[in-house]
């Protein structure tokens, strides 16, 4: 069974003005998998992956479809099941290390904190647990850095630290969210390999998003690439780099394929994303597509599935091959 | 941290000085003659001179400072004119009675302040934010002695709960922690805690809100933490300026009491003060000016080297 399945998941907040974020987005991620979501700023990857976790507040946020994680509702989760599928199941590195600890607790200390939310050991053994860990994601003099404050680590250490802390109880999913883009470019070379590595230790699933292709290309088995909350096109890395079937992949790729390029934002498509408050009722995309007709301004392409590839287009520059 | 604490117990010395010579000026700045107040209008000329230099009076300004603060700094303040006896004694006195209800005060007031706050920034735009905001603004900008008299009406005169004046039975006598004299507490601090309540409901609210909406909340929430524990972080992380906050709430209370003092009368540093100008009372007047600054400047010093020391991001840089 897969680990993630979304369908048609769709998310809305609710202000003076409705947002839709997501739009009937339907995903699958199998046990292992790394999946690379790529796409513009805003086109709905962090909401994604809070959605997973269910990070927003239910006053605002109207949520619709089916989240399954491991074989558990993940809408139906309430209470303490919800606190232990949070950072248990599933946890996430965020894209701001600097942001994403408390500055007022050390590392060590956050990090014994989740230990034993999830786990019923006592301090001196979860100490024990979070310097592992401090090891294992390479921190030279971890118990140092045991009992320093964020503030007091570089952004890289403290992305390291990060990762520490998410895997600390060992999740079988983890969600990454740009977990480079704030670093050195030396830096997030070295970030990429070290979560490379211990998925492939951990056989964990991950979902990375990221900005940048040469990332994706560089840990990922899949990529989906999402343009105005909606999945537009999906497939292994290898069809998505070299024969992208979406006029907005293509786009995309044109200026940033190659080693030069990357970390690079991705600015190859002219344009801006539409407003999600009043999405254009065809495809979102075709107000800056070049091969769009009055069909694309019309309706919605629908989703074409066949195996771990989709497609959401009515006039891909190279054909969907159709399901026999 | 020893430094730390050293840089500011060093520019605290300035300041208090520089507030020992406004007290002092007060005698010359104060419009007519201190000596008017006990001297007879028409008394002679030699009468006048005598008493001058009894208290020092005929002597250049500097110098006058200099034998003050020299006898203030040994703990002598000088003798009350209109009562005769010691200023320190009755300024120290005050100063109890005064720090009472100001303790008092402060402490109910921050307590109310921070569960309003903390329910308010957690519930942004319900109807506890309403109220708290509401109840906050009032707090804040009601006229004390007018809240003190309307407590007097309904707690006193109609329902006769508390009493209404004094700070004791039997007129003010010994303080006794007793329920008789507990009662002489309720109203005066109740008037008095509203502002602090005011305050710090409204800092309290913008911190919880403001803190709400950092990614590290979001973090800790990711990490499976319960509302109780992520509680715990954002409590550790405003307690620090709700400290400051509250620590200069109190400073304000000792002096800002006159009126509450007075409606209640309250024997502390603001009855007091009111009874020193209204009788041209100089030197009692200099003393309770010059202890309630120095309680400032001190509580000042104290938050900030407390501060740190409960703010880790503060006290290793
Ligand atoms: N809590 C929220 N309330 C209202 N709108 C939101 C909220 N969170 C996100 N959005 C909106 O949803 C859209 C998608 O945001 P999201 O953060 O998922 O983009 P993203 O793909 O992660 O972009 P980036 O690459 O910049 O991180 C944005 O237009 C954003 O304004
Ligand atoms: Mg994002």
């Amino acid at each position: 069974m897969n680990m993630v399945s979304l369908q048609d998941l769709t998310v809305a907040f609710c202000g003076n003005r409705t947002a839709s974020a997501l739009n009937q987005v339907s995903l699958e991620l199998g046990e292992g998998e790394v999946l690379g979501l790529l796409g513009e700023s805003g086109s709905g990857k962090s909401v994604t992956l809070r959605t997973l976790l269910r990070l927003y507040p239910e006053r605002n946020t109207r949520i619709s479809g089916h989240i399954r994680v491991d074989g558990r509702d993940v809408l139906a989760l309430k209470g303490r099941d919800l606190e232990l599928y949070r950072g248990g199941t599933v946890s996430m590195v965020f894209q701001e290390p600097g942001l994403a600890f408390d500055p007022v607790y050390t590392i060590g200390q956050q990090i014994t904190e989740a230990i034993r939310v999830h786990e019923a050991i006592d301090e001196q053994a979860a100490r024990r647990q979070a310097l592992h860990m401090l090891d294992r994601v390479q921190i030279p003099q971890a118990e140092r850095r045991y009992d320093a404050y964020p503030n007091e680590l570089s952004g890289g250490m403290r992305q390291r630290a990060m990762i520490a802390l998410a895997l600390a109880c060992k999740p079988k999913l983890l969600l990454a969210d740009e977990p480079t883009t704030a670093l050195d470019a030396s830096v997030q070379i070295q970030i990429l390999l070290l979560l490379r590595e211990l998925q492939q230790e951990t056989g964990m699933s991950v979902i990375f998003v990221t900005h940048d292709i040469g990332a994706a290309v560089e840990v990922a088995d899949r990529i989906a690439v999402m343009y105005a909350g909606r999945i537009v096109e999906q497939g292994p890395v290898a069809q998505i780099v070299h024969q992208p079937r979406h006029p907005y992949t293509a786009g995309l790729l044109a200026s940033s394929v190659g080693m030069e390029n990357r970390g690079k934002p991705l600015l190859a498509v002219p344009g801006s994303p539409p407003d999600l408050a009043c999405l254009p009722p065809g495809c979102s995309f075709a107000p800056r597509c070049a091969s769009a007709d009055e069909q694309c301004h019309r309706e919605r392409p629908p989703v074409l599935n066949r195996g771990n590839e989709s497609l959401a287009c009515f006039h891909p520059v190279l054909p969907f091959p159709e399901a026999a | 941290m020893f430094i730390y604490i050293l840089k500011r117990v060093l520019y605290a010395i300035p300041i208090a000085l520089s507030v020992t010579v406004v007290s002092f000026m007060l005698v010359y700045l104060a419009p007519g003659d201190p000596l008017n107040a006990i001297a007879p209008a028409d008394a002679p000329a030699d009468v006048i001179a005598s008493l001058k230099s009894a208290y020092g009076l005929d002597r250049p300004v500097p110098v006058q400072y200099g034998m003050w603060l020299l006898r203030a700094v040994q703990g002598d303040l000088g003798t009350s004119i209109a009562s005769g006896r010691s200023v320190t004694g009755e300024v120290m006195s005050a100063v109890s009675n005064t720090l009472m209800l100001a303790g008092f005060a402060a402490f109910a007031g921050v307590l109310a302040g921070c569960v309003l706050g903390a329910l308010a920034g957690y519930h942004r735009d319900s109807w506890i934010d309403r109220l708290a905001t509401a109840l906050s603004v009032i707090g804040v900008s009601i006229p004390h002695y007018w809240l003190g008299l309307v407590l007097t009406i309904i707690f006193s005169i109609w329902l006769g709960w508390f009493p209404a004046m004094g700070a004791g039975p039997g007129g003010s006598g010994e303080w006794l922690w007793d329920i008789e004299h507990l009662k002489y507490l309720v109203l005066p601090t109740l008037t008095l805690s509203v502002i602090p309540m005011g305050i710090i409901t409204r800092t309290v609210r913008a911190l919880v809100a403001d803190m709400l909406e950092q990614e590290f909340v979001v973090a800790l929430r990711a990490r499976g933490l319960s509302g109780r524990a992520v509680f715990r972080h954002i409590a550790k992380n405003t307690a620090p300026t709700v400290l400051a906050v509250a620590g200069l709430q109190v400073g304000y209370l000792m002096g800002g009491s006159i009126l509450v003092e007075t409606v209640f009368a309250w024997p502390g540093t603001g009855f007091l003060l009111n009874t020193a100008i209204f009788q041209r009372d100089m030197p009692l007047l200099q003393g309770t000016i010059l202890v309630l600054c120095m309680f400032f400047v001190v509580l000042n010093l104290i938050v900030d080297i407390v501060q740190p020391l409960i703010d880790p991001r503060m006290g290793r840089n």
